[in-house]
């Protein structure tokens, strides 16, 4: 083959993979517009301040945004201290052996399991073996177990890439392991770590399927007022609308689309501002 | 000392943090282990397995589970083969081509593609993907197979792309170097270098994300239907392992009943496939950047 | 070798002491007695032992997970392994310069009252900050901007910042271990010059691959070879008529 044959080879090729590449930009936004166009119309304050109800034009979110609300306070409260603990022992207390190996893999394979493996879990544990019915505190345990592995992940690559030096300069200086982890290891992992938490309770905000097993009903008509209470939760709700044939509930749907999305992004904007607040002293 | 107890105490603390971890993956598997061993004391494995028929709630009843993995199959397939040779194309753009500006912004654009949630993807899938296949072939059913895999794939197809995109960054800049020097093209080297130096890391993602598409759930619960069968159309409705375990829940199940020991021996299945792939592909993963370091 | 040093206070004594990792051994029974209020530079080629040998005198090489020793190490009148459970305490009196500059990513004053706070200082801290960066040559320099990030400092300045932060502890021995390697010749003199200032409060062991650094600032000379303590003495007398041949051809750079 000749050159100029393959310089437009290579011209064909490029522009494919530049084609491809706008495809996916393309396909976010065809998305994107396609909820907004679909759902703005139903947007507004009375969809946010009612409950669900069988007609469409009275239907609103108020149970399962304060659902969501709860849930993910819930979840957070009972998975970040506990994954970031997990993190730091393994990090920096726990020797590196076969045993902490095989907890890596354990980790990467539970990170990967799909949610409505836990689902099933929090269903016979939870709410069935531990008499917890179908309330907040059945849903948001269930959600800690599937955010646990993610943040523990995360978490540990922040913690990792905290320079040696600093730690080596801390016991130089007679300090004691607790103390050397908690005053300088981990603020100095704490952006990298946070950021993976609030990626992860995203993703916890985003998840039907566990809920759904755990008994999340879609038919609240009050708001949760502690964690024993029965509960439902955005994607619960938009699951419910778009499964249901009519096009209004579609609309619906959409409507719910949107403030989860606006949720979402919030949620990312908040952890971006954080990490940023928490970078002052890197420079 | 009183420091010196704070060290225990911290210590202990921290043990305690990663037991409970431990212990979420054991009480999975014995669960599952247990109500699975339960619901084969009434049904054959072999039966499971291999039975061509399921249907778990009416009479006759008959438990074969590979319409199941057919229709669960299916939507892997095809979600794979458009992810696929979109996120390696895309990998390959961002790594050798883009501009660093350009991928700074693309780079975002692919990561809210992957965090937008299943179910905005399942309606997607039912109010947009679905009209439009039923005005180009015009025998597709509302719940189709197709409608479900289109929308899988794009949400696999960033995975696939920073996947490969890590792998592609990751070779020495040294091996394009030798390459070029030797007048190759840019897309000899990407196509004849690049990707065969990559391809444990491109492996690996491609079984991620193969795992990922079968534990996949919602997306198809709204958009693929709720008929187990066996056929290989992708324009009709089917059934997946996930959208199963998830109607059951949806119904008035007695704990205990064989009905609800389906759904943990179906969700043993989902288990074992994607644990082993997730195994795997992060074998590889780990392998690879081992070498390259 | 030793017969000059009697009379004088010794701060710091090996006896004996011997490093092995694992199978490998890296320093060969080496005796020494470090003099208070002087500076003793330990010089060696590459891979010698001396860093591995500054840094048994504070126990940081009890990190290194197969480390192990022979023989002893006083310091106060009792051996650092051995009668001491907690080398916390030892790194309490005896500090430590690192190679690179590794100031906390904090700012400037919390690097500084770190060591001392949680080491249960009890007195006025801002005093004892301004003292220590008086000390360390660096007041002047950051005394308006105490809370400024430490990492904006320069090299030299960060530098001398570790150095603060050590004297801040109030030790007896400051090690140091190649302190000027990662730093400009400018940034190099003035960290010398402050040695030489130190000296009068505290005693100062550096390890360094630079000979003439070791011949301006130092007032006792090690020289180490391959884990083994080849020759000690008076700086001016290794650098102008060592007993060894081989301190000699070192001297000289015929090897190294």
């Amino acid at each position: 083959m000749n050159r100029p044959q393959r310089k437009r080879k290579e011209k064909l090729f490029i522009w494919t993979c530049r084609i491809a590449t706008w495809t996916a930009v393309a396909v976010l936004f065809i998305l994107l517009f396609h909820v907004m166009r679909e759902g703005i119309e139903w947007l507004d304050f009375q969809f946010l301040d009612s409950f669900p109800s069988r007609k469409p034009e009275r239907a609103g979110l108020k149970s399962a945004l304060w659902g969501s609300v709860w849930l993910i306070g819930l979840t957070a409260m009972i998975s970040v201290p506990l994954s970031i603990g997990s993190a730091l022992y393994l990090e920096e207390y726990a020797p590196q052996n076969r045993w902490t190996r095989i907890v890596e893999i354990n980790l990467a394979n539970l990170a990967g399991m799909p949610s409505i493996l836990y689902g099933l879990l929090g269903l016979a544990v939870f709410v069935r073996y531990f008499g917890l019915e179908s309330s907040l505190w059945s849903g948001s345990l269930t959600l800690s177990l599937l955010v646990l592995p993610v943040v523990v992940i995360a978490a540990k690559g922040a913690i990792r890439s905290v320079p040696q030096s600093i730690r080596e300069g801390a016991y130089a200086l007679g300090a004691r392991r607790w103390q050397v982890v908690f005053h300088h290891v981990l603020p100095s992992a704490l952006p990298g770590i946070m950021t993976g938490v609030i990626l992860a309770l995203s993703r916890a905000m985003g998840e039907s399927a566990p809920l759904i097993m755990v008994g999340a009903l879609s038919y609240i008509a009050f708001l949760p007022e502690g964690p024993s209470d029965p509960f439902t939760a955005l994607p619960v709700q938009i699951y419910n609308w778009a499964a249901r044939p009519q096009d209004d509930f579609h609309g619906l749907a959409a409507g719910g689309i949107i403030v989860l999305l606006v949720l979402l992004l919030t949620l990312n904007a908040g952890a971006v501002f954080i990490r940023n607040k928490l970078q002052r002293y890197k420079s | 000392m009183f420091s010196r107890s704070i060290d225990h105490a911290v210590h202990l603390v921290l043990v305690l943090c990663v037991i409970i971890t431990i212990l979420t993956t054991v009480i999975v598997v014995g669960l599952l282990g247990k109500e699975s061993f339960l619901f084969f004391q009434q049904v054959p494995v072999w039966d499971f397995l291999f039975g061509t028929r399921w249907e778990p709630l009416l009479e006759p009843k008959s438990f074969g589970v590979l319409p199941l993995v057919v229709g669960t199959l299916k939507i892997v397939f095809g979600s794979i083969a458009i992810a696929l040779p979109l996120g390696l194309m895309i990998a390959t753009y961002l790594s050798e081509f883009a501009s660093t500006r350009f991928r700074s912004i693309i780079k975002p654009v692919l990561e809210v593609l992957a965090g937008i949630p299943t179910v905005v993807y399942g309606y997607f899938a039912l109010t947009f993907v679905t009209p439009i296949l039923r005005t180009l072939f015009p025998d597709t059913q509302i719940f189709n197979a197709a409608s479900a895999a289109i929308v899988v794939g794009i949400m696999i197809l960033p995975m696939i792309s920073s996947l490969c995109d890590d792998a592609f960054q990751s070779l020495p800049n040294s091996l394009r170097e030798g390459a070029y020097a030797l007048g190759a093209t840019q897309f000899e080297v990407a196509v004849q270098v690049i990707l065969p130096s990559a391809a444990a890391r491109v492996g690996a993602a491609v079984i991620l994300a193969l795992s990922r598409a079968i534990g996949e759930t919602m997306a198809v619960t709204l958009a693929a239907g709720a008929t187990p069968q066996m056929s290989l159309g992708f324009l009709e409705s089917i059934q997946t392992m996930t959208a199963y375990i998830v109607q059951v829940s949806l119904g008035d199940i007695p704990a205990g009943g064989i009905e609800y020991q389906t759904c943990y021996a179906v969700g043993l299945l989902l288990f074992l496939m994607t644990f082993v792939m997730n195994v795997i592909g992060n074998h590889f993963i780990n392998q690879s950047r081992k070498i390259h370091q | 070798m030793n017969d000059r040093l009697t009379g004088k206070q010794i701060s710091l004594e090996t006896r004996d002491l011997s490093i092995s990792y694992g199978d490998k051994q890296v320093v060969h029974q080496v005796s020494l007695k470090i003099p208070s209020h002087q500076v003793t530079a330990v010089i060696g080629p590459s891979g010698c032992g001396k860093s591995t040998l500054l840094r048994t005198f504070n126990r940081m090489n009890d990190f290194i997970p197969n480390f192990s020793m022979a023989g002893e190490i006083i310091f106060q009148g009792r051996n650092i392994y051995g009668s001491y459970s907690d080398p916390g305490t030892i790194r309490q009196k005896i500090g430590m310069v690192f190679q690179r500059p590794n100031p906390f990513p904090k700012s400037i004053y919390k690097n500084i009252i770190w060591g001392p706070k949680i080491n249960g200082y009890s007195g006025n801290l801002q005093d004892l900050a301004e003292d220590a960066l008086k000390r360390a040559a660096l007041w002047d320099e950051v005394k308006d901007r105490l809370n400024d990030s430490a990492l904006r400092l320069s090299g030299g300045q960060q530098q001398r910042l570790c150095i603060a932060r050590a004297i801040a502890m109030n030790p007896e021995v400051i090690l140091m271990d190649e302190p000027c390697s990662a730093l400009d010749p400018s940034a190099t003199a003035r960290i010398e010059d402050l040695i030489q200032e130190l000296r009068n409060n505290y005693t100062i062991v550096i390890v360094t691959h630079n000979m003439q650094q070791a011949g301006r600032i130092s007032d006792e000379t090690a020289f180490l070879y391959e884990g083994h303590l080849v020759e000690y003495g008076a700086t001016k007398k290794i650098f102008t008529q060592p007993e060894e041949k081989r301190t000699e051809d070192y001297i000289t750079g015929r090897f190294g």
